[in-house]
């Protein structure tokens, strides 16, 4: 058991950083765009938006199980029990999450600097520019929250990665073993070594928001 | 509201937020780029001398005995293949085998494994071995069941005594073997489990551990498979009461997944690890294999020579 914690650790780190990062470079310019622009139907794109940020992990894992399963759809890909699938399925998670916190953050300023913005003359890409860059606390913290969301999940990637030993076993997954055969002791110690990776990388995020605040 | 917004105002965002140069952001993308590229190329280089993967679904009673850890390097060695072990409940392994997203199952519901077999799913089904079910429960006994020589005598005390009993719940090999023996005490279990008032029958929907640490916290019975029982009896407030009995007998069966229905399926190794764990070398392994010095599994396989 403990001879497979790097590979463990390591994995998380891996698919939850992946997934946050891939799910981030769609979901930050979708939520900017989607937070500034006025169009039919924005409030119906936000109910769903934050609707989904209440998604069960577990069923978003059993949908694509379905999607991957070898008498599924896309069984073809043979991504069924591999880290790639957890990716995905992490991704999917995240996006809501971001696009939402992001529109949120986006358009609390929105109101405020667009009025003075265009009084004082601003073109369309310099007032989008100057709302995002007044967001910006608020959209580093909705990268930290899907972070932490990701990093936490535990019934997808169980789901369609199998929790496999050296293949696909991430710490919340380990946890589960470690629980279900009583070793309460050094699940409690995974815990401790997740909660070690998201406080690391909450701290990396913090600093981007203060560095924003110096200048 | 900025009306007009265009999308490609928005894409920089990632810049402007986090306060980055494009220099920065180009520096993290190959940053990122590089720790996946090394990290497919680990991947690759690890499973490189393993080509051949076989995925073997077992229950997760089956998986936390240790047996598995004990025996498969083995076969590793034979054959070069790398076993990748999915430990999830019976019904689950089922279904993983029905959609041909794994290759072999390795587990204990011989009725249901029969079924799976005659519908066309599995190519065939050998025994592997087998241990005894028992049932477990509080030193006070309340129901008095310690030393009963029938299972169906001793559910019959607990019904009549409505001595709380945790119930797996979930369909696994312990629940169905858990259902007989209350139809072989003459109860309908269909009445049993659908009292949704019932004070003394808690189905739990859980492994076997997690049922086990309930049934210790309540004091109560339950049915537990000896592996799981002696990897954590020292964990638990509870004793063997009642074992010996013909209907607690547990039966452990392999099925290779039929490939023709698809065409993914590792057909050969399949066979192969049928094979093997039915082999004389693998059934002595499976006898001489114990948990605290206790013996836990009796190979019997019924595939010929």
């Amino acid at each position: 058991m403990e001879s497979d914690l790097l590979n463990v650790t390591l994995l998380s780190i891996l698919v939850s950083g992946t997934a946050t990062l891939l799910a981030s470079s769609i979901a930050i310019p979708l939520g900017c765009y989607l937070g500034m622009r006025k169009f039919k139907g924005k409030e119906l794109v936000r109910t769903v938006t934050y609707t989904l940020y209440g998604f069960p992990p577990v069923v978003a894992g059993l949908v694509l199980y379905i999607l991957l399963s070898n008498s599924g759809p896309l069984g073809s890909l043979q991504l069924l029990f591999t880290p790639i699938a957890m990716i995905l399925a992490q991704t999917l998670l995240v996006v809501p999450i971001v696009i939402g916190l992001t529109m949120s953050a986006v358009s609390t300023t929105s109101k405020d600097y667009t009025e003075t913005a265009i009084i004082l003359g601003a073109d369309s890409w310099r007032t989008a520019r100057t709302v995002i860059h007044e967001a910006r606390i608020g959209i580093i913290s909705a990268v930290m929250v899907g972070f932490g969301r990701a990093l936490a999940e535990v019934g997808a990637v169980m789901l369609v990665g199998g929790n496999i030993q050296w293949h696909t076993r991430v710490l919340t997954t380990a946890i589960v073993l470690e629980t279900r055969e009583g070793n309460f002791e050094y699940g409690l110690a995974l815990g401790a070594i997740l909660l070690t990776i998201g406080m690391v990388f909450f701290y990396l995020m913090k600093r981007y928001q203060d560095k924003g605040m110096l200048t | 509201m900025l009306v007009n917004i265009k999308y490609r105002y928005a894409i920089p965002s990632i810049t402007v937020a986090f306060n980055m140069r494009k220099n920065q952001i180009i520096a993290i993308a190959i940053a990122a780029i590089v720790v996946l590229a090394a990290f497919s190329t680990w991947y690759s280089i690890a499973n490189k001398d393993k080509p051949v993967s076989v995925i073997l679904a077992t229950t997760t009673s089956t998986q936390d005995s240790g047996l598995l850890d004990y025996i498969l390097p083995d076969f590793n060695a034979k054959y070069g293949a790398d076993v990748e072990v999915i430990a999830v409940g019976t019904g689950q392994a089922l279904e993983l085998g029905r959609n041909g997203d794994a290759d072999v199952l390795f587990v204990h519901s011989p009725a249901k494994e029969i079924d799976f077999v005659d519908q066309g799913y599995g190519l065939y089904r050998w025994t592997v071995m087998y241990n005894q079910f028992v049932i477990v429960g509080p030193a006070s006994d309340p129901a008095c069941i310690n030393g009963m020589a029938l299972a169906k005598d001793a559910l019959e005390m607990i019904y009549n005594t409505n001595s709380t009993f945790c119930s797996r719940g979930d369909q696994s090999g312990t629940h169905t073997a858990e259902q007989k023996l209350w139809t072989s005490a003459g109860y309908n279990y269909t009445g049993i489990s659908a009292q949704s008032n019932s004070s003394w029958y808690l189905s739990l929907g859980q492994g076997m551990g997690d049922t086990l640490r309930t049934a210790s916290e309540k004091q109560a019975y339950t049915l537990v498979d000896e592996a799981t029982w002696f990897n954590l009896e020292s964990q638990l407030e509870l004793e063997i009461l009642v074992k010996g009995d013909n209907l607690l007998f547990n039966q452990y069966g392999v099925i290779p997944v039929n490939g023709t229905m698809h065409p993914a399926i590792n057909q050969d190794m399949a066979i192969n690890l049928a094979s093997w764990v039915t082999s004389p070398e693998i059934q002595a392994m499976i006898n001489n294999y114990t948990i605290n010095g206790k013996q836990v599994f009796t190979p019997n396989t019924d595939r010929g020579p």
